[in-house]
């Protein structure tokens, strides 16, 4: 483009004739912030789907030792899942107490999710306790690697998400509901209703496709 | 207590390790003591350590990926010598030492050179491209830069506390599995690549972020410069593609610490899987790294053309092409593993059609030049040097693209040609160009330009005299990684290569002298309107170096090429700017956040590698501190009053006025 043409579209983007909607400038701090968080989670869903994607290679390769539908435990799966979906509702209830700046209702949904997370985590350390017991831990097989790898690896983010969500209780309790630690909040909000869906996907991949006989 | 450590880590019985350490040691002793005893401490603390200006941890780090380069090639020096004597002997290496040596090279090159060195581009230059006064997130950049200083402080450790890895930059299972690595060597490369992954990804959600939510004022994105836009597609890429490295790394550990079965030959492990894995994440990340290039290529060669980019929408085009088409194409890298040749054909295939948007892009640059007023400054020296270069190398792609070519090539000496002729004469001449291009806005003043194209003139020679012997080495059966070999006829290939490495080194060195001279003669060199280069966007609207708040407010865009237009329009209406409505600016605090988490994570990592547990989570626990301590603070923010921002731009539009008067004079 010569300069006089630059000049001469000066004033309106040659490439949009008609209306041009006009980029406003940069965005709020709390739209930034959420923004990047999402990006976030996205990276950290594709570093789950390479373990689903280990699971989904390595299921059958049982090297002589059990299989997935002889050592897991429906009853106890379906309570940790009602657990986490619970607790993803509380959460919601949490951040909506602190869009509303209302102290009590927000402490009490983040200690009910706290509560509902550790009784998840409980569980599922009772299986894996259970089951390295038993002899089947994860250097057993290919399969129970994969599968202690994919389901350790949602636990060590649930646990992660536990100490969070008791620092965002001790910040409330300490700042207030400052600006800073809103938006916090609605990225541990974010982060914790992603879990539930990854924990969808494990329910789903590993306990009933697996669990099948 | 110690874990695995004792005194037998340190190699007492190897010279060369040893001899390299203490230098480097020495030397980082001596800066040190210089430092502090001249009273820079203070202001290396205040001013580079814990800033969070992105121009700042920009230069910081170009500066980690120049010091590696250094020491990457000091190996890739190592190694040319020794393939030119070990002719039916034994040559100077050690073969478990020339393994390590080769291993750490393409760690180093890939990692801690050209990572660091388009990321640290695109920090200094993006926020400025945009308009915009930071990144979205200021204090994670500085995490992210000091996590990718740890990762490269522990490969130096490497060097002579225990051993690095020998096998090989990828660290394939079973090889790298314990069972044929019981060493420190793979831990050692798979932690730092781990601690300096997290900080890669950091940058990519930072940048990312930046592009898509922080433009200023018009903005529109088909107005943003073409460096922004590879800059979002290749961060794109690192946020899809890292995790699966981490993910891939992760996996190897666990087979390697806690006897998991991933990658093993026993027990159902899949060797297959890693190749998968690693691959998903290698070939995306050769894009990662040269498609920032091609921006920095489209930036040069439209200002030093005096033109607006050819064909603005097509590179746009291509550039998401390649974004998209380079994840699925990863494997290509073995095809002579058995896939079978309906999945050979396809990837071939789908390699092969990336060569369609890189060829859109070289004739974009060409039809840019072409009816330009072309200045053959130092930056546009490397844009036409890298386009020769990279064609070559874009063909030799195509061709190992082929399967049935791929299983002559494949493993062998020209495909070591390949990939340096496009790492080097794509991202390495990408990164000098924007080095040379972009140097004036970071410091104030221009480079020399007589060494600058010396260095270039080194380089270019000494490059093209390096590697294609190498191709012809390969197609007389050369494979790679070869200690020493009793085949006649490589011999004189490996000698010429030899040579051609001392060539490059002279390149280096000039390039050094350029920095050194360039420094000196500084008051003469200095840029005093910030547009050293008639520049096209808007980074040259600001002054050289940029103010910590770059703009004073956030300029108004109207089409592509933003500063161009302005300065054509100022032209015509005499900049009758009526004075401006200054106002507080709000900057974000420094802080210590990122050097003390790369402290606590430089520790950890080196407790892991020697399984030093309970040194493991003394770091684990200050991580943690550090982040609480940095949640906890109150004020991240300082103001800057309006009356200290009218001062600090008032002087910038001084400049800029007489500018833009000569140049209506003219
Ligand atoms: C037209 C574009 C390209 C095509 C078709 C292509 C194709 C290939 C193929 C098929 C291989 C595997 C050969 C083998 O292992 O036998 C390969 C290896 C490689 N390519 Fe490319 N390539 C292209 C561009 C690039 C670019 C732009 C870069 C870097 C910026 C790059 C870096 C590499 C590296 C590092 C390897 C070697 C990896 C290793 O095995 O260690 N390539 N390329
Ligand atoms: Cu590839």
């Amino acid at each position: 483009m010569s300069m006089t043409a630059a000049v001469g579209h000066a004033h309106a983007d040659p490439h949009h004739i008609g209306v041009v909607i006009e980029h406003p400038g940069p965005a709020s701090k709390r739209i930034v912030t959420a923004y990047g968080f999402w990006v976030f989670l996205l990276s950290d869903i594709v570093m789950f789907s390479c373990f689903f994607a280990a699971y989904a290679v390595l299921s059958g390769q049982t090297a002589g030792g059990p299989s997935g539908a002889e050592i897991f435990e429906q009853r106890n799966v379906a309570i940790e899942t009602v657990c986490l979906l619970l607790s993803s509702f509380t959460c919601g209830m949490a951040s909506i107490a602190a869009d509303v700046r209302n102290r009590f209702w927000f402490y009490l949904g983040m200690a009910v999710t706290c509560v509902l997370g550790v009784i998840f985590l409980v569980i599922e350390f009772r299986e894996f306790a259970d089951l390295v017991a038993r002899g089947y831990g994860p250097s057993r097989s290919a399969f129970l690697t994969s599968f202690f790898s994919l389901v350790g690896c949602h636990g060590l983010h649930v646990s992660a998400g536990v100490l969070w969500l008791l620092t965002m209780m001790a910040q409330v309790f300490a700042k207030g509901f400052r600006a800073d630690v809103l938006r916090r909040m609605m990225c541990f909000a974010l982060f914790w209703h992603a879990l539930d869906i990854i924990w969808v996907g494990v329910f789903s991949v590993v306990y009933l496709l697996g669990g099948a006989p | 207590m110690l874990g695995k450590l004792d005194w037998s880590a340190i190699p007492f019985d190897q010279p060369i390790p040893l001899v390299a350490g203490a230098v480097v040691l020495v030397a980082i002793l001596a800066v040190l003591i210089w430092v502090v005893v001249k009273g820079h401490l203070p202001y290396l603390w205040d001013e580079w350590i814990t800033s969070v200006d992105h121009k700042r941890i920009g230069v910081m780090y170009i500066l980690l990926a120049s010091v590696m380069l250094l020491r990457g090639g000091s190996d890739a020096i190592m190694m040319r010598i020794q393939q030119a004597v070990a002719f039916q002997s034994q040559g100077y290496l050690p073969p478990e030492h020339y393994n390590q040596i080769f291993s750490a090279h393409g760690t180093i090159m890939i990692f801690f050179v050209a990572m660091p060195f388009v990321i640290g581009l695109m920090n200094l230059v993006v926020p400025l491209q945009l308009g915009v006064r930071d990144v979205a997130f200021p204090t994670l950049n500085s995490v992210g830069f000091w996590l990718t200083a740890t990762g490269a402080l522990l490969v130096n450790i490497s060097l002579v506390v225990g051993e690095f890895a020998r096998t090989g930059w990828l660290a394939f299972p079973p090889l790298s599995g314990l069972s044929y690595s019981p060493g420190v060597g793979v831990d050692y490369y798979a932690w730092s690549l781990q601690i300096s992954g997290v900080g890669t990804l950091v940058a990519g959600i930072n940048l990312v972020t930046t592009v898509l939510k922080l433009r200023t004022r018009g903005m529109n994105y088909l107005r943003m410069p073409m460096f922004c836009w590879t800059t979002l597609a290749s961060n794109l890429l690192i946020v899809a593609a890292f995790p699966i490295l981490t993910a891939t790394l992760a996996m190897l550990l666990l087979d390697r610490y806690l006897g998991f079965h991933f990658f093993t030959n026993e027990a159902g492990g899949n060797v297959m899987m890693f190749m998968n894995l690693i691959w998903a994440w290698g070939h995306p990340e050769v894009y990662i790294l040269v498609l920032p290039a091609f921006g920095i290529f489209s930036e040069v060669v439209s200002t030093f053309s005096g033109k607006a980019l050819f064909g603005y929408r097509s590179m746009v085009l291509a550039t998401m092409a390649i974004c998209v088409v380079s994840f699925m194409v990863w494997l290509h890298h073995f095809f002579t593993m058995g896939a079978g040749p309906d999945v050979n054909a396809i990837f071939g295939i789908a390699s092969m059609i990336i060569a369609i948007p890189t060829g859109v892009k070289i004739y974009n640059w060409l039809f840019t030049m072409y009816g330009g007023r072309i200045r053959f400054a130092t930056p546009m020296l490397w844009s036409v040097g890298f386009m020769v270069t990279f064609i070559i190398g874009g063909l030799t792609g195509v061709l190992v693209a082929v399967p049935p070519a791929d299983f002559m090539l494949h493993n062998s000496m020209f495909l070591v040609a390949h990939f340096h002729n496009v790492i080097i004469g794509g991202v390495l001449f990408g990164a000098f160009a924007g080095f040379e291009y972009w140097f004036p806005k970071a410091f104030g003043f221009r480079l020399d330009e007589r060494w600058g194209k010396a260095a270039f003139w080194f380089t270019f020679t000494g490059f093209y005299v390096t590697f294609m012997p190498l191709y012809i080495a390969g197609m007389l059966g050369m494979t790679r990684r070869l200690q020493h070999y009793d085949v006649a006829a490589w011999r004189p290939w490996m000698i010429v290569a030899a040579i051609g490495m001392a060539v490059l080194s002279i390149g280096v060195i000039c390039q050094i002298m350029q920095l050194v001279v360039s420094i000196r003669n500084r008051e003469a060199l200095r840029d005093r309107t910030g547009d050293p280069w008639d520049g096209r966007s808007l980074e040259w609207a600001t002054s050289s170096p940029p103010p910590v708040f770059n703009f004073a407010f956030h300029p108004d865009v109207r089409g592509e090429d933003a500063y161009w237009d302005m300065k054509t329009r100022a032209q015509q209406q005499s900049f009758e700017h009526d004075v401006p409505e200054y106002q507080d600016i709000e900057m974000p605090r420094n802080s210590p956040t990122g050097f003390i988490c790369a402290f606590f994570a430089s520790i950890m990592g080196f407790a892991l590698i020697w399984h030093i547990w309970w040194m493991v989570i003394l770091g684990g626990l200050g991580a943690f501190a550090t982040f609480v301590v940095f949640a906890w603070r109150d004020h991240d923010e300082y103001v800057i009053p309006a009356e200290e921002v009218a001062r600090i731009d008032r002087v910038n539009l001084e400049e800029r006025r007489s500018l833009v008067s000569m140049a209506g004079a003219v």
